[in-house]
């Protein structure tokens, strides 16, 4: 089985590098179509999903009074459910302040800095996922709203690159996989087209919820490329490429993948 | 306290047959996974559920490693009366956590 | 908390067959701070007379509702249901589930009764590898009904390091 991934990685490897195309807009499908009929029946239910156990969390969060200013998100915020409606379709975001994307995580810790004077949340920690999760969970079902604009064009064009250059060991990109051969199976598992329609999300093999840089960190490495710290600009490009390759497709957040 | 989410319908009819479903938060380390250094991660489970319905057993499990983290279990009874159902899991290291909800049966 | 590194999975279980060997069929547990060896088919037996004693295991009545083809091991939606009029004369007292190549063969052990209104209990499990799945019920009448069935496990494509 591991032998016959090696072997398609070599072939796709030695193949010449004429263009990866873009998947076509119509064409493209959520990871969630490629997962098993129970993995699925898992993230369509809230009762039995175990990100659910983050949101709740996230909530509770969301009503903490915090840093020396006191204020809990609510407090400026009010009813996230109103407030936050639509906020992560449109993440990662252009932060004028520092010139570059932010995503959903970081625009958390800097309004933790900046609103509430209290101490960033640590990457990937449990109260960042669950607030993420619950922010995210307030945008459930509407359309990722990633528009092209001149002040994100070379983030994004960046994130691009990086999905199609190849690299690493096994000089792959993204792209050989993820637009050239979607939909056929590595060692068993059929490769999504990888849209990060769900995030955070409770990943099976992790067995707990996670973001999209610690997938895209585990991607790097499973190609056996020189990965990137969380919060390093490369992932955010990436990120930010990621979500408007999806742009129109509905937001499952929190989802369930194997 | 772990999160801990309960699924139980609010109200009922006498004698109906409803599904309780329940979900709480827990690492469930089975005790085999090898640390960075090649030794076993100590074993850090919830081995004990048990559900009461106004203070009566009515479902009870013992739960092994091989259950998966986050553990959801579901399962049946037959609303009998208006009151409380109480959920309590125990565990390794003192592992404690309860939660409960009210049902309406008419 | 690390997670499972599917290169540490598969040094794991090289290193517990090993030593399993090592250790003699019996399947004996071996130094304190070491892994027990993984379950055979000889320890799930074990384990089951535990449960039923010396009775007869009756094929029927329980059926085990497993995805044939699972995705990720690490969590597994598991339905056991038995067929019973859940009565006070005539009911599940118990469900246990057991497997057969885990490091640790049971799974879950729920007490039931004629409160339940319906034998059926679900929830998700962990299988380390492809492996037979055995499910029994102990009927008030001292009665034993078991059912099993064999999952193929498929393992992540990619490593993920952390």
């Amino acid at each position: 089985m591991i032998a016959a991934a090696a072997l398609f990685l070599i072939a796709l490897a030695s193949a010449g590098t004429a263009g990866s195309a873009e998947i076509p807009l119509a064409e493209r499908k959520s990871d969630y179509e490629f997962m098993g009929r129970e993995t699925r029946a898992m993230q369509d239910d809230d009762t039995a999903n175990p990100a659910t156990l983050w949101v709740l969390d996230g909530e509770t969060l969301w009503q903490r009074k915090d840093g020396s200013a006191g204020k809990s998100c609510g407090d400026c915020h009010g009813d996230a459910r109103t407030s936050m409606k639509g906020v992560a379709t449109r993440y990662p975001a252009f932060d004028a302040a520092r010139g570059r994307p932010v995503n959903l995580e970081e625009r958390i810790n800097i309004c933790r800095a900046e609103k509430q004077q209290a101490t960033p949340l640590p990457f990937e920690s449990k109260e960042l996922l669950a607030l993420a999760a619950y922010v995210g969970r307030q945008s459930r079902g509407m359309p990722i709203e990633i528009t092209e604009d001149a002040r994100i064009k070379p983030f994004l064009q960046a994130g691009r690159d990086m999905f199609t250059e190849r690299q690493g060991q096994l000089n792959l990109s993204c792209a050989q996989c993820h637009d050239d051969n979607w939909g056929q199976k590595l060692a068993g598992a059929p490769i999504p087209q990888g849209h990060p329609t769900g995030y955070p999300l409770y990943r099976l093999e992790w067995q707990t919820l996670g973001s999209l840089q610690r997938r895209l960190r585990n991607c790097l490495f499973g190609i056996r490329a020189v990965s990137y710290p969380y919060g390093a600009p490369e992932l955010v490009n990436l990120e930010l490429y990621l979500m408007w390759r999806a742009r129109g497709m509905p937001l499952e957040t929190p989802a369930v993948r194997p | 306290m772990a999160r801990a989410l309960i699924n139980a319908p609010a109200k009922a009819k006498r004698g109906e047959v409803i599904e309780i479903k329940t979900l709480i938060s827990h690492v469930m380390e089975t005790g085999f996974r090898p640390d960075n250094a090649g030794k076993p991660i100590p074993r850090d489970i919830i081995t004990d559920f048990i559900c009461k319905y106004n203070g009566e057993e009515i479902f009870r499990a013992e739960l092994f490693p091989a259950i998966a983290a986050n553990p959801f279990l579901t399962f049946f009874t037959v609303a009998t009366e208006s009151g409380t159902l109480n959920f309590e899991w125990t565990g390794d290291n003192g592992f404690s956590a309860t939660e409960s909800v009210n049902i309406t049966v008419e | 908390m690390n997670n499972d590194d599917r290169v540490v999975q598969r040094t794991r279980r090289r290193f517990l067959v090993e030593t399993a060997a090592l250790a003699g069929a019996a399947g004996m547990g071996l130094a304190l701070d070491a892994a027990p060896a993984p379950a055979t088919p000889a320890s799930m037996h074990t384990a089951i007379r535990k449960v039923v004693g010396e009775a007869p295991l009756n094929k029927g009545k329980l059926k085990i509702d497993v995805p044939a083809l699972i995705e990720n091991g690490n969590a597994v939606p598991l339905t056991v249901s038995c067929e019973s009029p859940m009565t006070e004369s005539d009911h599940v007292k118990a469900i246990h589930v057991f497997t057969e190549k885990n490091p640790q063969p049971n799974v879950i052990g729920a007490q039931l009764g004629p409160r339940a209104g319906r034998a059926s209990v679900s929830t998700r499990i962990r299988l380390a590898d492809t492996q037979k799945i055995v499910a029994l019920a102990q009927m008030s009448d001292g009665s034993f009904w078991s059912d099993e069935v064999e999952v193929v496990v498929t393992l992540a494509a990619c490593l993920e390091g952390t």
